[in-house]
């Protein structure tokens, strides 16, 4: 197709001119005639036993339509909210299943647990009345601290998971592991914590629902990820509306990052209340909302050691990880810390013997679940920390090291000690121009120069791996999924010729409207200005999974290549027809069908007008119409693979890091628009550099209340913590998808914590420190400093 | 109680009577239906709802609509001259793919023209990064921001905006 604008071109975005204009639509925008406004009150303590909840004073507020509480839900037989992945333990049974009220009955378990739901007239008239909301509060102690989660007499959190333990899991022979330790030369070990992180999409969450009474349905407009798996969630589990009766939309969705996969209290409430109240109902949550109630990311606390040879050859890797689960199970929290974790601690390497062993923690915190990247950056962040501890320990340089252990590109598809098969890679020639591209062999002479400025110079290196375009059902449901992971599309031409393309993906910033339409141009020549992508509404688009784990262009790109391939099929049948000529004669290239060896020729548009207008037409063995769907289920996950080098800059006066450098170079098979995967390079690396040097959420371990619970107090990133980075791409294509594309809205952030913090713990080395843990904030830094002056004047 | 309020809106008489507590952000989207202005946050930190009122950058959050009782503000439904002729700063930013999601970019495009004008259309790199400080964006990594405002400072002098 033409270079301009097919598959591999720099296209501008579709979708820019009404977010550059004003004119996008999210769900607060919508205008919804006689609304009303929900406002939530939520639980202010960690933990506590509901004594008393009174809402008559509440109910007499000028404004007030409606009050719900736990009660009104347990009355009407509403289900709880589900958690769709079943996680078998070491001993193959399922893990412990504490039931997850959509509000609160008797107790409340974390600061933020919904406790009612008062509806009015205005958002305002609704806050005030929550406040005359009169709830007596029984406190309890609270289990807040993780690592301390399975002591004997912490506070219990649910009594269905005696001592907080939801699943202990494990992955790999341990014996065998054990005996290959005890034959290496050098053992590196490393404790770390993987950060607690709040998502903070720039768009809160917020829903609307309307519920039509002469027909019976509802609609529930979402700012959801997956508006089909929600509305499965809320049908089949929690509000029993059948699923013909429900429309979910999720209109123009301003960021998710995993944060909006999930089934959430208040969206149920909004849906659930819309008939009972008679008039739409709308809400947005305030900042501090989000902080407190949208799902949590990473928190881990994780031992690993790794051996190796006296030649620097890994030869066992074994991880102990502590994952905290929160005070509920959200969507998919079991798997996050187990198949999208432990199956990826092989990294990039030949590592043949991997044990890992996980427990899950129930502790007095809002719920954790996948969060940009889930489980892979936590992957990620363990074996390149511990691989450049190794080097450090050892002598090697630390991509000497890398490069001894790469998985050589003749072993693809290369099985993994966990489970995973590799399609494809090549890993050295990343590594290499990521060197190349960061000028790793001037930076000795760079942190000399530096130290003559007084600050400490440092360098790190990533190469991550990553499983993403979720995933081969069959794979997953063997694994505990309550879901299949296709997905789908449906291409419908119009009579005049142009054409709406409906995914069951979800774009909330990922490009889909240009990327996708991208494809249809190249396989089909529709120009772009004809193309419409469709998405996030259930009534108008075939049955979808949505977007999270990188899988909308690997699964759902995939799923439009079927459909163009149908097209083009019962084209060639039209087309065969119109020209009198043989279907086997007929070739279809840049939309023209043409007979083979003739300049007989006739254009889709013509052939699509003819299907419409069937009226010469091969009416006996073609049906009429231009409209065809289909569903694409992966055979593997893919596997885009790439390594970041960080270089930075420390003040020991102050603590202060100054990343000054950064280079990512990564395989993501096949690329489609350079301009927009660069852009998810961009971002990933920054949520990434975000949790190693700024993010952090903070619960004080006494209370529970989330000290860190607002933009003043989580230090979001912003522009000038970077420099400009430098990206390049290597490219070996999938080797089972149709476009031999991999996934590239997850691996900067999968990476780019490891690569940080092995910059930081290089430069600091010089001054003793041994470990610093993230974030490493100025505080962080310069208290780790002085503590090893400290030990060295000892 | 509710007070009135009147003032020039993107070159338009408006008016409507509000609550005392309500923000010029509140009167832009709810009574006027101008919902290109965006709330991201609750304490003024994330910029999405930066306006321009009588000159001055404002975020929408952070002023009652009483307040703006008489005053121009601009919004970014108003910058563009018409729907295929874009304000060159939201020109820039569809050339170096500088929007993701969107919610951002209404406050990124409002704080970016800001910035050109004054500094005088003379930007470097450092600037512009210390420059957006308030105003947070979680997709782009702010990479394509900085080369979009870049770009633009040079073209908004030479179209005389």
């Amino acid at each position: 197709m033409t270079a301009a604008t097919g598959i591999g071109a720099r296209v501008l975005r579709t979708e820019d001119k009404r977010f550059l204009t004003g004119t996008g639509r999210y769900v607060d925008d919508l205008p919804l005639a006689r609304a009303t406004y929900a406002y939530f009150l939520r639980s202010p303590h960690a933990h506590a036993k509901i004594k008393n909840l009174d809402i008559s004073a509440a109910a007499k507020m000028s404004g007030v339509v409606n009050i719900f509480t736990g009660k009104d839900l347990v009355d009407a037989k509403v289900g709880g909210l589900i958690c769709g992945w079943v996680v078998k333990d070491k001993h193959g049974e399922p893990h412990k299943a504490p039931p997850h009220p959509v509000m609160a009955v008797d107790t409340v378990r974390y600061v933020g647990d919904t406790v009612a739901m008062v509806v009015a007239n205005s958002y305002d008239d609704a806050k005030d009345a929550a406040e005359a909301i009169k709830v007596d509060y029984d406190v309890q102690p609270a289990n807040i601290d993780l690592a301390k989660s399975f002591d004997k007499g912490s506070p219990q959190v649910h009594p269905e998971a005696p001592g907080n333990l939801i699943y202990d899991w494990e992955i790999g022979v341990k014996a065998d592991v054990e005996a290959a330790f005890a034959k290496a030369a050098h053992v590196t070990k490393l404790d770390l914590i993987n950060n607690r992180l709040i998502p903070n999409a720039m768009e809160p969450r917020a829903a609307a629902a309307e519920y039509d009474k002469g027909t019976g349905n509802y609609t529930l407009w979402s700012t959801s990820q997956n508006p089909h798996v929600l509305r499965l969630i809320l049908s089949a589990f929690v509000l029993g509306i059948p699923e013909h009766k429900l429309r979910v939309v999720a209109p123009d969705v301003g960021g998710g990052f995993g944060s909006k996969i999930f089934c959430y209290a208040d969206e149920t409430m909004v849906c659930w209340a819309a008939s009972r109240v008679g008039r739409p109902i709308k809400w947005t949550a305030e900042r501090s909302e989000s902080f407190q109630t949208d799902c949590h990311g990473r928190d881990h606390v994780t031992h690993a050691e790794l051996a190796l040879d006296k030649d620097g050859k890994f030869l066992a890797l074994k991880v102990e990880t502590i994952a905290n689960m929160g005070a509920y199970l959200s969507t998919f929290a079991t798997a996050v810390p187990t198949y999208l974790y432990a199956t990826l601690l092989a990294g990039q390497y030949t590592t043949p013997l991997i044990y890992a062993n996980v427990k899950a923690a129930l502790t007095h915190t809002a719920p954790v679940d996948a969060y940009r990247g889930a489980g892979r950056p936590e992957a990620t962040f363990v074996v390149e920390s511990i691989v450049s501890k190794a080097a450090a320990e050892m002598k090697i340089d630390p991509a000497e090291l890398r490069r001894k252990n790469f998985i050589p590109s003749t072993a693809f598809p290369y099985q993994t000690p966990v489970a995973l098969q590799y399609d494809s890679g090549n890993y050295p020639p990343i590594i290499d121009e990521a060197m190349k591209m960061a000028d790793y062999k001037g930076f000795e002479a760079r942190r000399t120069e530096a130290k003559s400025r007084g600050k400490l110079r440092g360098i790190g290196f990533s190469s991550y791996i990553e499983a993403c375009g979720l995933a081969p059902s069959q794979v997953v449901g063997s694994l505990g999924a309550g879901v299949g992971q296709w997905e789908s599309a449906q291409i419908k031409f119009n009579p005049t010729g142009n054409v709406q393309v409906m995914t069951g993906a979800h774009s909330h910033g990922q490009s889909h409207e240009t990327t996708f339409a991208q494809i249809i141009h190249d396989k089909l020549g529709v120009p772009m200005d004809q193309i419409e992508i469709v998405h996030g509404d259930t009534a108008t688009t075939p049955f979808g999974m949505g977007s999270y784990g990188s899988r909308s262009l690997a699964v759902g790109g995939s799923a439009i290549v079927k459909a163009t391939e149908k097209i083009i099929a019962k084209g060639k049948k039209v087309a065969a027809h119109l020209m009198e000529a043989s279907v086997a004669d007929v070739e279809f290239e840049n939309g023209v069908f043409k007979v083979t060896g003739t300049d007989k020729n006739v254009p889709l548009a013509q052939v699509v007008f003819a299907a419409y207008v069937p009226h010469n037409y091969p009416l006996a063995e073609v049906e009429p119409g231009m409209d065809e769907n289909a569903f694409y289920d992966p055979a593997n996950f893919v596997y885009p693979a790439g390594t970041q080098i960080c270089e930075l800059e420390i003040d020991p006066d102050t603590g202060t890091t100054e990343i000054v450098n950064f280079t990512a170079i990564d395989d993501f098979g096949n690329i489609i628009n350079p301009m927009i995967v660069e852009g998810q390079v961009h971002g990933g690396i920054v949520q990434g550099v975000g949790q190693a040097l700024l993010e952090g959420a903070v619960y004080d371990k006494s209370t529970g209340q989330l000290i860190s619970g607002s933009f003043m107090d989580y230090t979001m990133p912003r522009a000038d913590n970077f420099p400009s980075f430098k990206l390049g791409y290597k490219v070996t294509p999938c080797p089972h998808n149709p476009l031999g594309v991999k996934g590239c809205g997850e691996a900067g952030a999968i990476a780019s914590p490891a690569a940080v913090m092995n910059a930081i713990h290089n430069a600091l080395a010089p001054v003793g420190v041994k470990h610093v843990e993230m974030p490493a904030t100025p505080l962080n830094v310069w208290q780790s400093i002085k503590g090893a002056q400290r030990q060295a004047a000892e | 109680m509710s007070i009135s309020v009147a003032m020039t809106v993107n070159g338009k008489a408006v008016s409507g009577k509000v609550e005392a507590r309500t923000l010029l952000v509140q009167f832009l989207r709810e009574h006027l239906g101008m919902t290109g202005t965006h709330v991201g946050c609750d304490t003024s930190q994330c910029g999405a709802c930066v306006v321009d009122v009588d000159g001055k950058s404002v975020k929408s959050c952070t002023i009652l609509a009483v307040q703006a009782e008489g005053s121009k503000v601009i919004t970014i439904e108003g910058l563009a001259e018409s729907p295929d002729k874009l304000h060159p700063m939201q020109e820039a930013f569809r050339e170096n793919h500088a929007l993701q999601c969107g919610f951002c970019t209404p406050g990124m495009v409002m704080s970016a023209i800001d910035m050109v004008k004054r500094h005088n259309y003379q930007l470097d790199e450092a600037t512009v990064r210390r420059e957006l400080e308030g105003n947070l964006c979680r997709c782009t990594g702010y990479h394509n921001i900085v080369k979009a405002i870049l770009a633009a400072a040079p073209a908004m002098k030479s179209a005389g905006v």
